[in-house]
């Protein structure tokens, strides 16, 4: 009886063991050190509700960016290092809507709208490019990534944007590098159906947007198409075989990740109350790598509940450690932690050796 | 055959195929000289003054590529380690010719380490070393704030109060190398028709490029191209195939290091935060605007590509400010090309190896052809 017992115990301590190696070690550290954050966090005297506000609040910001990265790591197309390519297209789409005159919240639904088409142009140019060039995607895309910021950085300078809101007031030419949406789209999704209890605020319109993305993310993934990719992320050889046009399907989860950067960059600018042009977007693809891959997605594998756990791991980490940390030792290095931390995850990410080839 | 026909229009064609991106920089070169309305001597003098800056870092690329691990993005660790060096030294106040010495011989020790653990990590990721330096770059710079801005002072003694934050610990955002500027470049210094040559500095780069030449024919040498040329077999042929990827890694970590030195002694200040975040794109740019490959970089590529990268670099505002009356569409201009030329060199590579991996067969009987034309 002892024994069985005994054995029984060292199933469980294995399935246990099984598990946390699923889980991987640097997120249980994040998760770990997340969850101590929160314990200490009322000792000092930080508002522990509004805490939690500001976690949910940057969630709902990030959450959609963090999206964009799941149909491309589905077909095999790796991380999507080439997030600023939709970010731009979403910019486009921000600024054009706003200089056409649209307010409101029809501005943002505007700026969906004009931001799809740049979106469907610039996802099948860079599908195609990352067709030609399998296998080294990840590389290439950052450069073009940066390469398509880069030229935007003239273009804002140079397209004949007239809108004072957004242009330079002087010269009248160039948009500014940074401008608020209050009076257009600012807080169109947080505000909508907002549950206010005080010290908690809930931005339920935004969570119910990515909500909505997301099941129309899972339910893609589960049709005919879906699973395609799915096998052809997973074994191309064997997707080819069973007649799956392989360029395709990966130049349509290109063109899917692009948009949802575009859509993702506007619920984010919605929320943050300003557009960011110029070099800003360089700096917007790690932190959404990053954010997957500590959601336990890994370069060929990822799913919705990776992006959840993720953004919230992230996000959690990069709000509560600047609070939490000048609370109790006076000492911000919240900065320096979050690239830290960031960069190490994908860099555990890239060196794995189960992965190392493909 | 019937390509035979013609050999001398496939030759050129062939020729600026494989030069497409100089040529495109000597074309845009020659359009914004006249526009710039520099004179000679002073173009000349800046392009003198960078190619002393910026060469040796510039070399030290050259040996990775040879053991085939790509463009080293981690060459910005070694100058981390060199800054880190420099602000002992300033913190010392050994200044002149003694301070770049023990800059450079302090910043060895810190470049072999990060370099050992650049390696290490970039054996486990065969295939995407390029990608994954470039991360390693970014999460070294986190690393190097932590050490900079929060242990210097507090944990490592930091002596002097101008080097120092006011708050008692960290290192202030620009540290002060006015008393070690060019101090190096002023030795032996000649001045041609009112264009200074720093002789040292050269020098030292040409005995690097001597150095680099006698290497490539040493036994580790030969052993890093084999590395490069295929990895299975020069495993099979007994080499030490981590090792030598390691090796590669350490010896262009150090050489970045030393380089780093070289470039901020010209400089004469040192922004301490973001000194190394840029200089790693600009030097790969370079060297690839000198018609290097992923797979392939010469000597003769770094002065090239030195020469034209950085003739552009001048003339691009100033071209941006005439033609639209705004200087800073220059600016983002050359940053755009610094970025197109990796991205299009990048591409060029990796279709070049699918082709390669998809037409071996194919490519053997075009090189039999070719024999036989010939």
């Amino acid at each position: 009886m002892s024994e069985y017992v005994r054995e029984n115990e060292r199933t469980l301590a294995d399935r246990v063991r099984h598990t946390l190696k699923n889980f991987g070690l640097p997120r249980l550290i994040i998760a770990a050190f997340l969850l101590l954050m929160f314990i200490v966090a009322p000792f000092t005297g930080v508002n522990f509700w509004g805490q939690i506000t500001n976690v949910l609040n940057r969630f709902s910001w990030n959450a959609v960016l963090v999206l964009a990265m799941v149909p491309m790591v589905h077909s095999g197309c790796g991380l999507n290092f080439g997030l600023p390519v939709g970010i731009i297209a979403g910019l486009l789409g921000a600024t054009l809507s706003i200089e056409w005159g649209f307010a409101g919240p029809l501005s943002f639904v505007m700026a969906i709208v004009i931001a799809t088409p740049f979106a469907l142009i610039f996802g099948v140019a860079y599908g195609w490019l990352l067709n030609k060039i399998k296998g080294g995607e990840m590389m290439i895309a950052t450069y073009v990534g940066f390469s398509v910021v880069s030229f935007f950085c003239m273009m804002w300078l140079v397209l004949p944007y007239k809108k004072p809101d957004m242009a330079w007031g002087f010269e009248g030419t160039g948009l500014r590098t940074t401008f608020p949406v209050d009076k257009y789209y600012g807080g169109v999704l947080s505000n909508f159906l907002r549950i206010d209890l005080g010290r908690l605020v809930i931005p339920t319109g935004a969570l119910l947007f990515f909500a909505l993305l997301a099941v129309m993310i899972w339910a893609f993934l589960h049709t005919k198409t879906g699973t395609a990719m799915t096998a052809v992320g997973s074994n191309p050889t064997f997707a080819r075989a069973a007649g799956i046009n392989v360029d395709r399907i990966r130049m349509l989860s290109v063109v899917m990740s692009t948009w949802l950067a575009a859509v993702g960059i506007l619920v984010y600018e919605q929320g943050f109350g300003f557009v960011q042009l110029y070099n800003a977007p360089f700096n917007m693809a790690l932190p959404a790598v990053s954010a997957i891959l500590i959601g336990g997605a890994t370069a060929n594998k990822a799913s919705i509940t990776n992006v959840i756990i993720g953004t919230i791991l992230f996000q959690g980490m990069v709000t509560m450690t600047p609070t939490v940390m000048n609370g109790l030792i006076n000492l911000d290095i919240s900065e320096v932690l979050r690239v830290v931390v960031s960069n190490g995850m994908i860099l555990y990410a890239l060196t794995r050796r189960t992965e190392a080839t493909r | 055959m019937n390509t035979n026909n013609k050999p001398a229009s496939r030759k050129l064609l062939g020729f600026l195929g494989n030069n497409a991106v100089p040529i495109m920089f000597i074309l845009i070169i020659v359009i914004c000289l006249p526009m710039s309305g520099f004179s000679t001597t002073f173009l000349l003098n800046e392009i003198v003054t960078r190619l002393s800056r910026n060469a040796f870092l510039i070399l030290s690329l050259l040996i990775p590529i040879m053991a085939g691990m790509g463009l080293n993005f981690g060459m910005t660790l070694g100058a981390m380690a060199a800054e880190i060096a420099l602000i002992f030294t300033s913190d010392w106040q050994i200044w002149g010719i003694p301070g770049i010495v023990l800059a450079m011989i302090m910043s060895i020790p810190i470049s072999a380490v990060l370099g050992l653990v650049c390696g290490k990590l970039l054996n486990a990721a065969k295939g995407r070393e390029m990608i994954t330096s470039y991360i390693i770059s970014f999460f070294m710079n986190g690393v190097y704030q932590l050490v900079v801005l929060y242990m210097m002072g507090s944990i490592i003694p930091i002596i002097h109060n101008n080097i120092k934050l006011p708050r008692g610990y960290g290192v202030r955002a620009s540290v002060d190398l006015t008393r070690i500027r060019k101090s190096l470049d002023n030795v032996l210094a000649v001045n041609i028709a009112g264009v200074k040559i720093p002789v040292m500095t050269l020098l030292i780069i040409a005995a690097m490029c001597l150095i680099i030449v006698w290497f490539r024919r040493t036994k580790l040498g030969q052993d890093m191209r084999a590395v490069g040329q295929d990895m299975e077999v020069a495993r099979a042929s007994g080499i030490d195939v981590e090792r030598t990827r390691i090796i590669s890694i350490v010896i262009s970590t150090v050489l970045a290091g030393l380089g780093m030195v070289i470039y901020l002694q010209n400089m004469g200040d040192m922004a301490t935060y973001s000194s190394h975040s840029q200089i790693g794109m600009f030097c790969i740019a370079a060297l690839l605007v000198g018609g290097a490959s992923v797979d392939r970089a010469s000597i003769g590529n770094v002065f090239l590509g030195v020469i034209l990268f950085h003739t552009m670099f001048i003339l691009a505002p100033r071209a941006g400010a005439v033609i639209t009356g705004n200087e800073v569409i220059g600016e983002y201009f050359r940053v755009f090309v610094s970025y197109g030329v990796i991205t299009v060199a990048l591409v060029m590579y990796e279709t070049k190896k699918r082709r390669a991996k998809a037409g071996m067969g194919a490519q053997l009987e075009a090189a039999q052809r070719e024999e036989e034309g010939r």
